[in-house]
């Protein structure tokens, strides 16, 4: 499915941080967000999950607008969030966290059974708190626990940070295959060589504003665009 | 009385308090765990438990135990229900914000406080037990002939105390279970955990919310149907057991369950223990003391998390 971003503003209270800002992100590929650390990237994701209001522009998937629904309805649309620094449900175990995701859209034990397949290590660790896992076992949890959804639109801030690279591999991977089902992809995402091998498009983001979108060819051969919103 | 038997006694009274303390701050406690939010108004849904099983059970004929039995299902559903209505109408209107909901709570206390004094009036009235034996209770001594039992004048408890003992441990277990085994239980944990993110996986939080209150109000009003046939209902009861429940949840750790239970015994025993050997406002002095000597060497409770 189709998200669609139009020209939305938002913040925190007060303060705004989101500026008319519109992409959209297309069924079986991966769209990345590429800004400077503050542009607001993590903000527009917890805009797309309903967590901020706001204060002008739509969010829609297929045509449907979803930015009016109450927050707790958006993930049931098929939207999955991976958010910045996991958010485990620390205290739970990674079954139980496994359960909040399945609970989401209800789905059964066979998708369980299918997300455990893809994780071993998970199986493995079932009855153990989410909080004693190491970073990267950690970080498969809040994948797996998104991908209980059976969600058609995938959104993942920062999956690979602070990650080794067998760790970041088997993270990429999942995101391909994603792509590969025909689920639409937002990812953001710092480390250019990344953006570059697993990106469709990129969508630039500065300070709130959103700039240029072009597809990641166009960035391989001119990186002056990677130079003036990262500095890279 | 001699010392032992004196003792044991003690420590049943001490027992029966502790757990209708236990069961009325642990509404206190999963209501602040999982909202963030201090509801000064907890004594009076411990009120209004009692005052509505007074009215259900002079309103059922026959038995007392039938009516009883009927207040004990009724009064923390009309508890609960009160609560959610609070829920909705004052904290969801001030956002959950932490001093606002203070203010809120401090304003549904003299609702509720008045409501009571001008519907039930300024009368202390029992609600009569469902059933009321007195068991003499067995001491041991060493006689002549090695340890001999025998059954000192005074040492006696009635099997309504004891039932009171056995339902809060009841109900507790089934807290637990729901706590730990249900689907509801797991929603309020998450959402106690990480509200944000548990929206995010489409947990309806400010249902959640409304269910807790309502929850914690109706375990409050449960301990004091289970303690007026022992107490009477009156309008002003809740001042006590709000002290007693903010004290057990500040030594216990907020929001820790475990917590909350080991401080209601420690608590209630020690009330009262010393209550009956020494004076009950030293008990309250000595609590008291406790609360200022874990907020200052633990502030996060003997079994709190320390907060992000
Ligand atoms: N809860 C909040 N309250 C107020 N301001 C916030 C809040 N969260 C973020 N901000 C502000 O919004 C702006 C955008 O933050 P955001 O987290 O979206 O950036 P980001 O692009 O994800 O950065 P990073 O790459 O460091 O993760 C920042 O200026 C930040 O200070
Ligand atoms: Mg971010």
């Amino acid at each position: 499915m189709t998200l669609k971003l139009d020209g939305i503003s938002t913040g925190y209270g007060q303060v705004q941080v989101l500026y008319d800002l519109s992409f959209e992100a297309r069924p079986g590929e991966v769209l990345c967000l590429l800004g400077r650390n503050g542009a607001g990237k993590t903000t527009t994701l917890k805009a797309i999950m309903g967590l901020l209001p706001l204060q002008s522009g739509t969010i829609s998937l297929d045509g449907q607008t979803i930015s009016t629904l109450p927050a707790h309805e958006v993930p049931r649309q098929g939207i999955a969030y991976v958010p910045q620094g996991r958010r485990l449900f620390k205290e739970l175990t990674v079954a139980e966290n496994i359960d909040v995701g399945l609970m989401t859209r209800g789905k059964s034990a066979a998708t369980r059974e299918r997300i455990l397949t893809m994780f071993p290590r998970l199986r493995e660790r079932l009855t153990q708190q989410a909080e004693t896992l190491s970073g990267g076992e950690q970080q498969m949890l809040a994948t797996a626990r998104a991908l209980c959804l059976d969600p058609s639109v995938l959104l993942l801030d920062e999956p690979t940070e602070g990650l080794q690279p067998s760790m970041i591999a088997l993270i990429t991977d999942t995101v391909r295959t994603m792509r590969d089902e025909g689920k639409a992809v937002i990812l953001v995402e710092q480390r250019i060589e990344a953006v570059l091998s697993l990106a469709d498009r990129v969508a630039f983001i500065e300070n709130g504003h959103g700039r240029e979108v072009v597809e990641t060819q166009t960035l391989r051969d001119d990186p002056s665009l990677l130079q003036k919103y990262v500095g890279i | 009385m001699e010392f032992g038997p004196h003792l044991m006694l003690a420590i049943l009274e001490g027992a029966v308090g502790a757990s209708v303390l236990a069961l009325t701050a642990l509404g206190l406690s999963l209501v602040f765990g999982v909202m963030r939010v201090v509801n000064v108004a907890h004594g009076e849904f411990f009120m209004l438990g009692a005052v509505v099983a007074w009215f259900v059970a002079n309103s059922i004929a026959g038995h007392p135990a039938i009516g009883f039995l009927a207040a004990l299902a009724i009064a923390p559903l009309i508890a609960g229900a009160v609560a959610m209505l609070v829920d909705r109408l004052i904290l969801k209107n001030v956002a959950y914000d932490p001093e606002a909901t203070i203010v809120g709570t401090i304003g549904v206390l003299y609702i509720l406080q008045q409501s009571a004094l001008m519907i039930y009036g300024p009368e202390a009235r029992p609600v009569e037990p469902p059933f009321s034996h007195r068991i003499a209770l067995p001491w041991v001594e060493w006689g002549e002939n090695g340890l001999a039992f025998f059954y000192p004048w005074g040492l006696s408890i009635t099997s309504y105390k004891l039932f009171v003992i056995v339902a809060a441990i009841a109900i507790l277990l089934a807290f637990w279970l729901v706590m730990s085994r249900t689907r509801l239980g797991l929603i309020m944990r998450a959402t106690q955990m990480d509200r944000e993110t548990a929206l995010a996986f489409g947990i309806p939080v400010q249902r959640v919310y409304s269910i807790v209150f309502g929850f914690g109000a109706a375990l409050a009003a449960l301990a004091a149907v289970l303690i007026v046939p022992i107490q009477q209902a009156h309008y002003l009861m809740g001042h006590d057991p709000l002290l007693l429940s903010f004290i057990v949840v500040i030594i216990g750790g907020l929001g820790s369950v475990r917590g909350t239970i080991v401080a209601a015994l420690l608590i209630g025993m020690s009330d009262g223990i010393i209550s009956v050997f020494l004076s009950p406002t030293l008990s309250k002095i000595i609590a008291t003391l406790l609360v200022a000597l874990v907020l200052v060497f633990r502030p996060q409770g003997l079994f709190g998390k320390k907060m992000a």
